[in-house]
């Protein structure tokens, strides 16, 4: 598949994302904020980072970036997305997935391995995983803390939305120790751990991440 | 030059943390008798032209499409007297 990677101005990791993709079995296709074009992917791919160096919220303004009308677009026709970190803000504040991520509650930055479950393997970023798998994958952030009201809570909890759940500690406050989720349809998915720095034993603490990427092909395909 | 003040502030049950770093800091610098510190956002709004209802109602409009995210949090908007 051909699996688009959105450059914003303060983006950091789409490099290693765009790795992560081709280390899935993909082709990873570079796509720039500031372009109505999505260059015919199959998939999208906002990465890490500190777009637009994080003004005003984290993701308030990248959301008004060009490219992601086109990223809301396709999303609302089913096209599979993915949100590491800064683009699992940036979704939020696009309204494709519902919530907001706020500051740590410890108010520090946190960077680790974190213990995780796959909550939800029905999603075209997760089908790989064993249903209630326990990964491990890198965690950095300063403004991961998932918030939303009660009843968005209770919603999303039902109708399975949550995609990934921390395990052990919970390392900024996010409510209901979510640590990603997916919109009502399961295409648009948002993580806060970062998937792509985990698909390569020589760097991080495993390859845990890896299933991120090479679901997509088991998902599309099956 | 007219100006649109439009104040955000984190809806009362979302927790902000730079308000509870500035409401530990209060205490250790000698000041007491401080319950609660919540931390907003101020915009300051210069506009060309009368205020007239459309244009506040413009600014309700940048407010919640961009100054805020009404997720977590809520706004105000009030005209400035002109000096």
């Amino acid at each position: 598949m051909r699996v688009g990677v959105v450059t914003f101005p303060g983006s950091l990791d789409d490099v290693d994302a765009q790795r992560a993709v081709r280390v899935g079995g993909h082709e990873a296709v570079a796509l720039w904020h500031g372009d109505h074009d999505l260059r015919g992917v199959d998939a999208v791919v906002l990465p890490g980072g500190f777009s637009y160096g994080d003004y005003l919220r984290c993701g308030a303004i990248s959301r008004f970036a060009p490219v992601m009308s086109e990223v809301v677009d396709a999303a609302g026709r089913g096209m599979p997305v993915l949100g590491i970190c800064n683009g699992f803000q940036i979704l939020c504040e696009s309204h494709l997935l519902p919530g907001a991520l706020i500051r740590n509650d410890h108010r520090k930055f946190v960077c680790r391995d974190q213990r995780l479950r796959v909550e939800n393997n029905q999603t075209p970023w997760t089908s790989s995983y064993a249903e209630r798998a326990e990964v491990t994958i890198v965690l950095k952030n300063g403004e991961g803390g998932f918030v939303a009201d009660e009843e968005t809570l209770d919603r999303i909890e039902g109708e399975g939305q949550v995609v990934a759940r921390y395990l052990d500690d919970n390392p900024n406050g996010s409510l209901r120790d979510i640590a990603g989720i997916t919109n009502d349809r399961g295409n648009v998915v948002g993580l806060m751990p970062h998937p792509e720095h985990a698909v390569e034993a020589l760097t991080g603490a495993g390859t845990d991440g890896l299933g991120f990427f090479t679901s997509l092909a088991a998902h599309t395909f099956a | 030059m007219p100006k649109v003040v439009v104040d955000v502030m984190p809806k009362p049950e979302i927790l902000d943390p730079q308000g509870k770093a500035v409401l530990g800091a209060l205490p250790r610098l000698g000041f007491s008798g401080v319950t609660d510190v919540r931390q907003g956002k101020r915009f300051e709004l210069e506009l060309t032209g009368e205020v007239t209802d459309d244009v506040l109602e413009q600014v309700r409009q940048m407010a919640e499409t961009l100054l805020s995210n009404p997720v977590i949090e809520n706004f105000e908007v009030s005209v400035e007297p002109t000096a």
